[in-house]
């Protein structure tokens, strides 16, 4: 074989390495025109003019999909509670900030900053009120934190729709480098009371959205009264122009559009906190503060209503938990009977979306993927028949079970309980 | 600047900050007036409950015309939460949550549509209003009789049925009852 030959092999199999690659990320850009040669390639010319913000290439189609409640999908906007992260198309670990997920329940408020206030009191000896530029002028800290909805998963406590990519089930989770003030230099200002151990969030959204908040040590210590998100002004969506972040803990805990921190001796017992965020066992009764979100992982491609091809295929997912860092993600190809371990993307940050990968040849039978995630408290991911033994299927809330995809002989990938 | 930079190295550093003169740089104190303009929220005891009274039958109105749009009659039948009956159904396969069935405490009733309802208009009811609407959805649960009413005194009394029914995570019940 003369050299030239062995170099057109070498080109080919990197096309079709590209092909293969296409397959999994491809329904991200539209239009796709091949170029078998170089000659192919447009040639090149002047590009935009420069501008105040740089918008996504025209090729690029990403979005996130406003739903309701589980099976209710494609809904109108205005009948929509949540809008989902498009897991994936994404890259990495951080989640650009207009496609975070977004959960809210009485829409985003436009809060002007210059008239939003902090008002802080109850068992506290200085009772203020903080503006905008007073929390920003204070002593800051960034760091970053997955925010996962509390009810993130719920399209598959019952049963699996086949049809569902990860985005309806996973998306409510999304990652963000948050800066903004430790809640400890505000609890030093205020003169906090020793006997105080809760505190109450309000919202300045229509709803005023409430939650009372365990004072553990751990979240004293790590609490953000947050105006920051991935290098801008945290965006309406998201709590502009203040919110609570509380790392590991459940999305709705990190109140949003922040309007009052009041301190007491005993919890609020909110709707919130009674009524919606409980999980209902199979007895009757409800776990009530299961604040943490749990160990957890997914694979993202290939994922729900994909279709891969034989041989090479890279398999990659998000890993996090509420403990602190993923230390070891584990992939099953054959159903969960061995397994294998994923390379981690690193770092791994503790409270934090980790992002895992691995090679894997199919073999073109039919199968099924998952993962399983184990964090550096030696907390692992549950498989589903041990989850919902434990947890039963009404709960509605802090589903984590291992997620699992199955392929058929074609190649299309579908959402399955295990 | 690099003062500053340094006592950011360590939470306790940061803690330690605020001693010093610095604090009175930051806010400035709330008065008791604006306090409790914001100051809503009502606690299981009854603590923060505004003086006020309403009966269930005035309740019937203030539901009909602000209420049952989105919630049904009765509190049933809406295109949002039902409020009513499902007692009896929580461990079976299909649970009816119900303000009846599911919810522990009368005053998170009373907190909730004080601050979050109408959706439209959060805040429009008068507190005897709110206290007058609270009566109706707790009759229709059969919690209130029919010529029942409710005030910052008897709210707090009142047992729901399921108030037994909530298992609080050991990690997190630190104060809670």
């Amino acid at each position: 074989m003369s050299e030239r030959n062995g170099s057109e092999i070498a080109w080919n199999r990197r096309r079709i390495l590209a092909a293969a690659a296409t397959g999994i990320v491809g329904s991200t850009v539209a239009g796709r025109a091949s170029a078998e040669t170089l000659a192919d390639v447009p040639a090149r010319e002047p590009g935009a003019d420069l501008g105040a913000l740089s918008a996504r290439s025209k090729y690029v189609q990403i979005g996130r999909i406003p739903e309701a409640g589980p099976g209710r999908r494609n809904v109108d906007p205005a009948d929509a509670i949540n809008s989902k992260a498009p897991l994936q198309k994404l890259i990495g670990a951080i989640t650009p900030s207009d496609l975070h997920y977004e959960r809210s329940h009485a829409g985003a408020p436009d809060l002007d900053p210059s008239k939003h206030r902090l008002l802080v009191h109850g068992m506290v000896r200085k009772q203020l009120v903080f503006s905008v530029e007073d929390l920003k002028a204070m002593p800051a800290v960034s760091r970053t934190i997955f925010l996962e909805c509390t009810g993130n998963g719920w399209e598959n406590w019952k049963k699996a729709d086949g049809n569902l990519t990860v985005q309806n089930t996973h998306g409510l989770v999304s990652t963000s480098e948050w800066t903004g003030v430790p809640l400890k230099f505000i609890l030093g200002l205020v003169e906090k009371e020793a006997a105080s151990t809760w505190m109450l969030a309000e919202g300045g959204d229509a709803a005023a959205v409430a939650r009372s908040i365990p004072l553990t040590q751990e979240i004293v210590d790590e609490a953000i009264v947050a105006y920051g998100q991935n290098g801008e002004p945290i965006r309406p969506a998201h709590g502009f122009p203040i919110r609570l972040i509380l790392p590991g803990m459940e999305g709705n805990l990190n109140i949003k559009w922040l309007r009052r921190l009041k301190f007491g001796e005993q919890p609020w017992m909110t709707r919130w906190e009674t009524a919606r965020y409980t999980q209902l066992l199979a007895n009757g009764k409800a776990r009530q503060f299961q604040l943490r979100m749990e160990t957890n992982s997914v694979i993202t491609q290939p994922s729900g209503t994909m279709q891969i091809k034989p041989g090479y295929n890279r398999i990659s997912g998000l890993a996090w938990s509420g403990h602190g860092k993923i230390a070891r993600v584990e992939i099953s190809t054959d159903g969960a009977e061995s397994w294998q371990d994923a390379q981690l993307n690193l770092p791994a940050l503790p409270k934090a979306q980790t992002r895992f990968q691995m090679d894997w040849i199919w073999d073109g039978k039919p199968t099924k993927i998952v993962s399983r995630s184990i964090d550096d408290k030696g907390n692992v991911q549950p498989d589903r028949d041990s989850f919902i033994a434990k947890m039963g299927t009404n709960a509605l809330f802090h589903y984590n079970a291992q997620q699992t995809w199955s392929i058929d002989q074609a190649g299309r990938v579908q959402n399955v309980l295990s | 600047m690099s003062c500053r930079r340094k006592v950011l190295l360590s939470g306790a550093a940061v803690f330690a900050l605020v001693s010093s003169a610095v604090a009175s740089e930051f806010g400035r104190p709330a008065t008791p007036n604006e306090i409790a303009l914001w100051d809503i929220d009502v606690r299981p005891d009854g603590k923060g409950l505004p003086q006020g009274a309403g009966t269930v039958a005035r309740g019937k109105d203030v539901f009909s015309e602000n209420c049952a749009a989105c919630h049904g009659d009765n509190g049933v039948g809406g295109i949002k939460d039902r409020l009513a009956g499902g007692q009896g159904t929580l461990a079976s396969a299909m649970p009816v949550k119900t303000v009846g069935s599911f919810w522990p405490y009368a005053t998170t009733l009373f907190d909730y549509i004080h601050r979050a309802m109408p959706y439209q208009a959060p805040g429009s009811l008068s507190v005897d209003d709110t206290y007058a609407v609270a009566a109706y959805i707790l009759s229709l649960n059969g919690i209130l009789p029919p010529d029942g009413k409710l005030d910052s005194h008897s709210l707090p009394d009142i047992r729901m049925p399921n108030r037994d029914g909530f298992i609080p995570e050991p990690e997190f019940s630190n104060g809670s009852k």
